[in-house]
């Protein structure tokens, strides 16, 4: 069977998207609201709260962000239902209407005026019902090019750009054209790639997009506060232990994830649903880990895939990640966290063609519905991106 | 059954190798591969280098770009032979 009509068992949403995972997903609208839905979680099996930190007095670019982290989240094809529960009605529901959207069970509560323990009694008697529901649900067989897969690297080292990247990029240039959805950001971690990357865009003006994006987070993030070169933070000291020493040669590795043919077709902002159709695409994004995950998730991408040098551990609560690595030591000292050992690749053994085979033969595997070891090792990191303080 | 590299090089304009297997020892005639075009290469490297880390394929002056992937990694900052552990001691960002 070639790779273009391979089938997964997963999940048909309301809206025609396809989800891999069942979740009953609580959802806190702000901070305040954590233990709320923490309780309906512990009551209710079958369910997972999502806590956060953040949700109050925001903003202007930041509040719109928040709520299309939320919505997002909610929205994902691997929630099958949603429980929303904020402090105060108004945004509790404005989340909910943006998730009813895709038609799927969604019901929101409000604690002011009700308190922590009403509330939870009334969500806990709605995430039951959901449960039922969904528990109840069928996977069937859709094709595998019908999967949104995100990607994105962490604790690179020299192996991440000689093996781990090239294979994530061999899978997207096999798959991509056949349907797929898939999706890079990491803007800061293109310093010194970024000419490669723009010349990577379909056309002009995305490409224009895409230097404008760039030099915008250079401009507002990095040089508006920086203290120093950021050789403390960037690359990581777990980089440079492996081998990495400069922005430039990180960004030059970050990049082969991206494969040598396929050409992105938009810039999203953080945390925005592609809306051109399938394609790769890049988001404006963080590079750390969990914050770039959670975005990306919230874009509606329902498979990771992740390649680590040294070894970086990071799950997401609703998206499976696909932890990917060349190095061999990383495989052996670490190997309860790698999916896919693509070691081989620099002992001359494996091509990249055959590690992206590889790694198209796990994707399969995980969205039929076996665990990845983020997610048996219980790795739900769900990072919220705050783009400045609160009012 | 080819012979396993222990340095790979992305791209024949690339002027630092990687160490691609553990406990390189200081002296070692190293065998390497140009991933580009397959071609070999051998350098003897001057100290121990773990995996990962990357050794200078000829010698460079204070100011030179390292090149790795073809492209400029940053600038030398202190003199660099051949066969010499290249990293922070001795190579700096252009950028930030």
């Amino acid at each position: 069977m070639t790779t273009a009509n391979r089938t997964v068992w997963a999940y048909r949403r309301e809206n025609g998207r396809v989800g891999v995972r069942n979740h009953v997903a609580i959802l806190p609208v702000d901070d305040i609201s954590n233990a709320a839905c923490e309780a309906v979680a512990a009551q209710i099996k079958g369910t997972l709260a999502l806590p956060h930190a953040y949700g109050r007095l925001q903003f202007g670019e930041d509040l719109d962000l928040h709520f299309r982290t939320m919505i997002g989240t909610g929205a994902n094809p691997n929630v099958a239902a949603c429980i929303v529960i904020g402090i105060e009605p108004q945004w509790t529901e404005q989340i909910v209407a943006g998730i009813a959207r895709t038609g799927k069970p969604v019901a929101g509560f409000a604690i002011e005026g009700n308190g922590d323990i009403a509330t939870i009694s009334a969500a806990a008697r709605k995430a039951k019902e959901f449960v039922h529901l969904t528990s109840a649900q069928v996977r069937q067989e859709c094709p595998l090019s019908e999967l949104w897969v995100a990607a994105k690297c962490g604790e690179s080292d020299t192996t991440t750009g000689l093996a781990s990247c090239p294979t994530v990029g061999n899978m997207y240039d096999k798959l991509i054209p056949a349907g797929l959805y898939g999706c890079f950001g990491e803007t800061s971690e293109l310093t010194g790639a970024e000419h490669l990357a723009a010349a990577r865009a379909a056309s002009r003006e995305i490409a224009e997009k895409f230097m404008r994006t760039f030099n915008a987070y250079q401009q507002e993030v990095i040089e508006a506060h920086k203290t120093s070169d950021l050789s403390d933070s960037q690359p990581t000291k777990g980089n440079i232990a492996g081998g990495l020493t400069t922005i430039e040669e990180k960004a030059l590795g970050n990049l082969e994830k991206i494969g040598k043919r396929v050409r992105f077709i938009d810039v999203l902002q953080p945390a925005e649903a592609p809306a051109r159709g399938p394609g790769l695409y890049f988001m404006d994004t963080s590079s750390a880990a969990a914050e770039c995950l959670t975005l990306q998730a919230a874009a509606g991408y329902v498979v990771h895939c992740f390649p680590t040098g040294q070894g970086n551990v990071c799950g997401n609560p609703i998206m499976p990640v696909i932890k990917i690595s060349g190095n061999p030591r990383t495989v052996r000292t670490m190997s309860e966290h790698i999916d896919l050992d693509v070691s081989g690749v620099i002992r001359r053994e494996m091509t990249i063609a055959e590690a992206g085979d590889a790694l198209i033969e796990a994707i399969v595997q995980t969205a039929n519905g076996r665990y990845s070891c983020a997610e048996a090792l219980g790795h739900r990191e769900f990072v919220m991106t705050k783009l400045y303080r609160s009012a | 059954m080819p012979k396993t590299p222990q340095l790979l090089v992305h791209d024949h304009r690339d002027n630092v190798g990687v160490v691609v297997v553990e406990n390189l020892a200081a002296g070692t005639d190293i065998f390497g591969v140009v991933t580009e075009n397959n071609s070999e290469i051998h350098a003897v490297c001057n100290q121990d280098v773990p995996i990962g880390h990357k050794v200078a394929l000829r010698d460079l002056a204070v100011g030179e770009a390292v090149i790795k992937y073809g492209q400029d990694i940053g600038k030398v900052i202190q003199p660099i032979r051949r066969g010499d552990h290249v990293h922070t001691h001795n190579l700096k960002t252009k950028r930030w």
